[in-house]
């Protein structure tokens, strides 16, 4: 796997990431695998501020060349952020998917769902069984 | 594993993403396919296109053979070298496949068709061929590369051999030229840029394909070719057209020769029939104003409550927006809706092309 996978992040089965922050905010994105699947993104569609979110909803959109894929957010809460700048520049995903490619950023509204989420160790192995 | 090209190694060394295309493992891309595109659109790419497949006729009659089995006229072909784009028709007008054929001689025509109806290409033709006794000859033995981009010219003569190369400088569009039945050299192609395709044996395909690259062309992927055809208007078997619809309801009504009204070619009735009855289904091109991406099978809702559907959508790298083909009921339309994940987005009419020769070919306001 030539992918990058920082040991520091959580992850899910749908291949998004979260990051949490010193102030207990959370910051979300999708995997160096995810985009390198997709390919170039061309357009990438963002939950609103405020937005109230739940477990696995789907609440945003991103497109490559080829194909359309769902963000779900990994947890529940409220959006805080959105990352604008990828509305005119979604190829930050592709180049940055940790760092410049963040999608957005939430409160969540309780911290016990981050043990549900999987360790780098445990997101490897879904990678492996996918194939 | 499927089946590989002459050049797989080639595609490897050049760290392609290898897909499985039709039962071929093909590239998909060489890193990125919105790069390729560019490339191809200001200066030149090379494709591998050997998975498509090259046929020979021979025979005292096969003009009169492929009068009988195209719907356009090969009679149009009087030149050495000459080109015809052109579907191949079953008795029911639906199209079987849309192909390139190569005037040799008069004993001697080439056929370039698609790779996934090569089967169905074979046996078709070989059936329709023994009446006329034309010898139909799958060339598997040959590679064929596409070499597109306004530099693709100056960038593929040196590859050429000497003897070849002032007849393919001087080739118009839509001709081609050969040398002992060696090195084959049209100037045709599938992005809507000046280019050549070229069909050879394995050894000299690789060489070549590293004398251009040597040149500064770079190697572009299936993905980039399936965005630069859509920007160019063009259709593609199997997503634009099938056997479940003719020429006349796929946008290809110009490939079809009605004159003279004495020839008799395979669904031509079929098709006499349908055009007497009129209310065509329409081929559109459509633009997305609105941010999302058109995809194949999207539902596509006109005026007064008929629906229709995309047959080919992708974002285009050159105009910055969504393209697409779609197949609506008969009528003329300005504005349709298109409903993508479940939101109903205006999409407007414009005819395609999208983009020919690097340049936008409908406004952008």
């Amino acid at each position: 796997m030539s992918e990058e996978l920082p040991d520091d992040l959580k992850y899910t089965k749908t291949h998004e990431w979260v990051r949490v922050e010193e102030d207990g905010t959370v910051t979300i994105g999708i995997t160096d695998h995810a985009q390198e699947t997709l390919g170039d993104l061309v357009f990438v569609e963002l939950p609103t501020l405020g937005q109230l979110v739940a477990v696995e909803e789907p609440c945003g959109l991103v497109e490559s060349v080829k194909a359309a894929a769902d963000i779900f957010s990994p947890i529940s809460g409220e959006i805080i952020a959105c990352n604008n700048k990828l509305i005119n520049e979604p190829e930050l995903i592709n180049s940055s998917p940790y760092e410049e490619g963040w999608l957005f950023k939430l409160k969540p509204d309780g911290d016990s769902q981050l043990i549900d989420l999987l360790t780098a160790e445990e997101y490897t192995e879904v990678l492996e069984t996918e194939g | 594993m499927g089946k590989k090209t002459f050049l797989y190694e080639q595609h490897r060394q050049a760290g392609a993403k290898i897909i499985d295309f039709h039962g071929w493992d093909m590239p998909l891309h060489y890193g990125s396919q919105l790069n390729e595109h560019h490339q191809v659109r200001r200066d030149a790419g090379v494709f591998d296109i050997s998975h498509m497949t090259v046929i020979d006729l021979t025979g005292q009659r096969v003009r009169e053979f492929l009068r009988y089995l195209l719907a356009n006229d090969i009679a149009r072909l009087t030149t050495p070298g000459k080109a015809l784009y052109s579907c191949m028709l079953n008795e029911q007008g639906g199209i079987l496949d849309d192909l390139i054929v190569y005037y040799q001689n008069d004993n001697q025509f080439r056929l370039v068709v698609n790779a996934a109806t090569r089967d169905k290409d074979l046996s078709w033709i070989n059936q329709q061929a023994e009446p006329f006794a034309v010898q139909v000859k799958e060339r598997d033995d040959l590679a064929m590369l596409a070499i597109q981009g306004p530099q693709a010219r100056e960038k593929l003569k040196p590859g050429l051999p000497a003897n070849l190369q002032p007849t393919v400088m001087a080739l118009a569009p839509f001709y081609a030229a050969w040398n002992n039945d060696e090195v084959f050299v049209g100037r045709t192609g599938y992005t809507g840029e000046d280019g050549f395709e070229v069909i050879l044996p394995e050894q000299l395909a690789v060489t070549l394909w590293e004398a251009l690259l040597a040149a500064g062309v770079k190697p572009i992927g299936l993905g980039a070719r399936d965005t630069l055809r859509l920007e160019a208007g063009m259709n593609l078997y199997g997503a634009d057209m099938d056997e479940n619809y003719t020429p006349l309801e796929s946008g290809l009504a110009w490939t079809v020769a009605w004159s003279p009204t004495d020839r008799d070619f395979i669904g031509r009735h079929a098709l006499e029939e349908q055009r007497e009855q009129g209310e065509l289904r329409v081929m559109v091109g459509l633009i997305l104003r609105n941010q999302g991406v058109l995809r194949a099978q999207q539902t596509v809702q006109v005026e007064g409550g008929g629906t229709g559907y995309i047959t080919s959508g992708t974002f285009s790298p050159t105009l910055g927006i969504s393209i697409g083909l779609a197949r609506l009921p008969a009528g003329i339309y300005e504005k349709v809706m298109v409903v993508i994940r479940n939101k109903s987005l205006f999409a407007q009419i414009v005819k395609p092309p999208f983009v020919r020769r690097g340049k936008a070919c409908i406004e952008l306001n």
